[in-house]
């Protein structure tokens, strides 16, 4: 991409071969219009970042954090979390964006409603497995009854199940968009090359194997790390399905920091999200490295 | 082929009329079939289990509902009535806070197009100095999750003043909104061939000329797929929402339902029944352009 930018910006001809009458106008012009986002980047992002690493200053901070029972146990969750979620949500996408492929009417007509779970807010749905899961009143235990005569689990007052059902959650809400980004991929792959394979008696596993997972490799893997790290940020699965109860066994990072500033404790809620920087910078980097090849 | 189900026999009639062999192939065809089926009938069960229940909840009366009934066998337009009618405690101001919804997620979208696109044709077109800095600072603030952003920014809103108002709402969805649009226009805006800003060059056009004449019309079709997204970005967003408004007559939808929660006996049918109803504006905003905003957002992903 970038040497394509290069290139491109050898050929500004107008701006650069005229430089001296152009040049003013030009970059004036650029100045001007480019100034409206950077007084947005100024105000609210350098502002107030440094204002939360401002508030965060202090070592007795994190004594204080650590020192707090949940935060181990946050620090776990949202490990598993991100291995255990992102793998599996990543491997789905991978397996859907082949079915996708497969030219039939209705998977067509499939693929649209597959979009939904992306395409509705998320706030409505996530409330409506909430109450799927209610013990009393919801449908699923309403089902487990009628098929076994045993009351079912209390969903969402388990630590563990919890933390599954907030993974499911996840993984229902964001699966539509990586399938698609992953099924763009897989037909950007010339379709000379499976032929090629065909004629040489591939099978499907085969083919996958040697023609689309080598294309397709760093999309994937540029795709997990972009998930990895939007899920770090993902405050609504947890939230809204079991905020972060039973007992704050099943919060995580990105809901500990809430947590922390509705008791009013905004320095461990700056050092939570600082504790999660350790993480998050070095994919972003990885990641802003991969994007401006 | 027609639609369904369909698609099996019509597979299999093909597959005979190509081979002039044996009957394995038009098995081998079924059975390549069913295995399709296989995973399109649980891919089908999983994404609209959830909506499903939302709707079933939303048309049911609440006794139906709470006992587990799979379809509504009473279908009633009473929760719809009540939602309308503000006749309930939680939603006593159900249209002003929809107004609220509406107005911020429509001036998200027009504030957040109207800095990106400006950036991206100085960045792009213009080649302003230091536009690569400034395209990596907004890469990066696009890459940061926003959940990190929320604690500082509500104190930051607080420093200026504006906390409970709906700028400090929009401000932040433009601030989370625009890095990406501008990324996404950007790589639009350089596959657009140079000769005709040098065209237009000759012809004398000034930079403002350039802009309106030549690139606004080329850009069009990106520039809606980034308007409805930072519109439903902003329709969507419920962490910011909650954190900055309060007051219920300066609350989002959202805010409103989550606070639904905060009742023991919460009446789920209702809460099911506005969130249905604010569900289905970007829904169907997102079908309506949807050719538009897989074309003009999976474009900048995929090209990596």
């Amino acid at each position: 991409m970038s040497a394509a930018l290069a290139t491109a910006a050898g050929r500004v001809a107008p701006a650069s071969a005229r430089r001296p009458f152009r040049l003013s106008p030009w970059q004036t012009w650029g100045a001007i219009l480019l100034a409206p986002y950077l007084l947005v980047f100024v105000f609210f992002v350098v502002y107030p970042v440094g204002y939360g690493l401002w508030l965060a200053r202090h070592p007795a901070s994190y004594a204080h954090l650590v020192a707090d029972p949940i935060f181990a146990g946050t620090v776990v969750n949202t490990l598993v979390f991100l291995i255990v979620g992102i793998n599996v949500k990543m491997a789905i996408a991978l397996f859907l964006s082949g079915f996708f492929t497969h030219e039939r009417r209705w998977i067509r007509w499939l693929s649209v409603l597959f979009i939904l779970p992306w395409a509705v807010p998320s706030i409505p749905t996530i409330l409506s497995v909430r109450f799927m899961l209610n013990p009393e009143w919801g449908i699923v235990n309403h089902i487990v009854f009628s098929l076994t005569a045993e009351d079912g689990p209390n969903w969402l007052n388990d630590p563990r199940l919890g933390l599954t059902l907030a993974i499911a959650v996840h993984i229902w809400k964001s699966l539509p968009f990586w399938t698609l980004i992953l099924l763009a991929g897989r037909l950007s792959i010339s379709s000379d090359l499976y032929e090629a394979a065909s004629v040489d008696g591939a099978t499907g596993w085969q083919k996958f194997l040697h023609v689309t997972w080598p294309s397709m490799r760093t999309l994937y893997v540029t795709c997990t790390i972009l998930s990895m790290i939007w899920t770090l940020g993902d405050f609504n699965s947890v939230y809204l399905l079991t905020g972060g109860g039973p007992a704050d066994l099943t919060h995580v990072l990105a809901t500990l920091g809430i947590r922390y500033l509705r008791l009013d404790q905004v320095d461990l809620s700056m050092a939570a999200v600082v504790c999660a920087m350790p993480f998050v910078l070095p994919l972003v980097y990885v990641l802003m490295r991969r994007l401006s090849k | 082929m027609s639609a369904g189900i369909a698609g099996a026999p019509a597979a299999t009639a093909r597959a005979l009329d190509l081979s002039p062999r044996r009957r394995p192939d038009w098995l081998k065809a079924a059975g390549k079939e069913a295995k399709l089926l296989l995973v399109g009938i649980p891919v089908l069960l999983w994404t609209l289990i959830p909506i499903y229940h939302l709707a079933l909840f939303a048309f049911s009366p609440k006794e139906s509902a709470f006992s587990g009934a799979l379809f509504p066998t009473h279908p009633t337009l009473r929760n719809f009535a009540i939602v309308f009618g503000e006749r309930h405690y939680f939603l006593s101001h159900f249209w002003r806070q929809l107004w609220n919804s509406v107005l911020i997620a429509f001036t998200t979208g027009v504030l957040t197009l109207v800095i990106a696109t400006a950036a991206a044709f100085a960045i792009s077109r213009l080649k302003v100095r230091g536009g690569r800095t400034v395209m990596n600072l907004a890469l990066f603030t696009y890459f940061i999750p926003a959940a990190f952003l929320a604690v500082p920014m509500y104190k930051t809103m607080g420093a200026y003043g504006l906390l409970n108002t709906k700028w400090a709402l929009i401000l932040a969805m433009v601030t989370i909104a625009s890095p990406y649009a501008i990324w996404v226009l950007k790589q639009a805006s350089d596959k657009l061939p140079l000769e005709l800003d040098e065209a237009a060059i000759m012809d004398g056009a000034s930079p403002l000329q350039l802009f309106r004449l030549v690139y606004l019309p080329l850009m069009a079709p990106s520039l809606v797929a980034i308007g409805i997204y930072a519109l439903l970005l902003a329709w969507n967003e419920y962490l910011f929402a909650f954190l900055l408004l309060s007051g219920d007559r300066d609350l989002t939808l959202p805010v409103a339902l989550g606070n639904f929660l905060a009742a023991d006996d919460s009446p789920w049918e209702l809460l099911m029944t506005t969130g249905l109803i604010y569900a289905l504006p970007p829904a169907a905003i997102y079908y309506t352009f949807r050719r538009y905003m897989v074309g003009g957002l999976t474009a900048g992903a995929v090209k990596s």
